[in-house]
């Protein structure tokens, strides 16, 4: 069976309908984070005492994080753009980037945050800080991880659709690069909240 | 956006855009060391994160010139987040955890 709308734009919508299906689906994942950011704003007010996010986690690899990820992001608005001038060599060599960035956030992540913290004993149960932030920073680079997974195989196997329907590919890079800007666009609002404040 | 000229200016909004978001956050970690109180310290690093997420929302994802199919969506998905974000209050006046004897 065809799918109808992979192209051409629905007309009651105006959109073709992978976009309508990712914006759908990330105004859901603003309720999933929203829940939960809401959740840590209860859990801090709650309390009576809370300790300082850089007393517990290391700025500067937060900082070089977010530096990964809004790099990532770029290169992703990039590859979408060579794939509008129909250069696919271009378009692999910033997907390339775009993963590699992905890939290099989750490294740091568990590498040099997560596991330091378990051979501390830093474990989630440990206090109500740890137990938010484990929440939500490993929500986040679950989220990260599936986006690297997209990317890789747009990449790779992916790719081959540019030579049968070029149009279609490019909107799946276009879909798949939506969902890869709200993942940056989390960790913009996680990383203050929790580092910094 | 199609033509070629529009995808190149588009490029250079992109790196631009790019620049800002690295310098918003150097600033956001510049402005966590600065001796103001936590209600401040919050109100500051909220509104440069506000600041980096829109210029994402806007540029990255397209949202300046999107459908209105879009920004319905995404009128119901604000205002139903903010219910989210408040609905915390109703526990102003809990009692739980307080003894009265």
């Amino acid at each position: 069976m065809q799918i109808p709308y992979t192209v051409e734009p629905r007309p009651d919508t105006g959109l073709h309908n992978a976009k309508i299906g990712i914006w759908l689906f990330l105004a859901s994942e603003v309720m999933l984070f929203g829940g939960l950011f809401s959740a840590y704003v209860l859990l801090r007010t709650g309390s009576i005492v809370w300790p300082e996010g850089s007393s517990i986690l290391s700025v500067p690899i937060g900082t070089f994080n977010t530096m990964a990820l809004i790099a990532s992001s770029v290169t992703m608005v990039l590859s979408w753009a060579a794939l509008k001038m129909n250069d696919l060599s271009k378009f692999k060599m910033y997907m390339f980037f775009t993963y590699f960035l992905g890939l290099v956030f989750l490294i740091v992540k568990v590498v040099f945050e997560y596991l330091p913290k378990f051979e501390h004993h830093l474990y989630p149960s440990e206090s109500t800080f740890l137990a938010i932030y484990f929440t939500l920073t490993g929500l986040h680079a679950l989220h990260v991880l599936v986006g690297v997974i997209v990317n890789i195989y747009f990449w790779g196997p992916g790719s081959k659709m540019w030579e049968t329907e070029p149009e279609r590919f490019t909107n799946r890079v276009e879909v798949a690069g939506l969902y890869w800007h709200f993942v940056d666009l989390v960790w913009i609002f996680l990383f203050p909240v929790l580092y910094l404040l | 956006m199609d033509n070629l000229e529009s995808i190149q200016k588009h490029i250079r909004n992109y790196i631009m855009v790019f620049g800002a978001l690295a310098i918003l956050t150097v600033i956001t970690v510049g402005a966590s060391y600065l001796q103001v109180g936590v209600v401040s310290a919050i109100v500051i690093a909220v509104i440069i994160a506000t600041i980096k997420g829109s210029l994402v929302a806007s540029i990255f994802m397209h949202l300046l010139s999107e459908k209105k199919f879009v920004y319905i969506l995404l009128g119901v998905t604000a205002l139903l987040f903010l219910v989210l974000m408040f609905v915390t209050l109703f526990t102003v006046n809990d009692q739980v955890g307080i003894h009265v004897s």
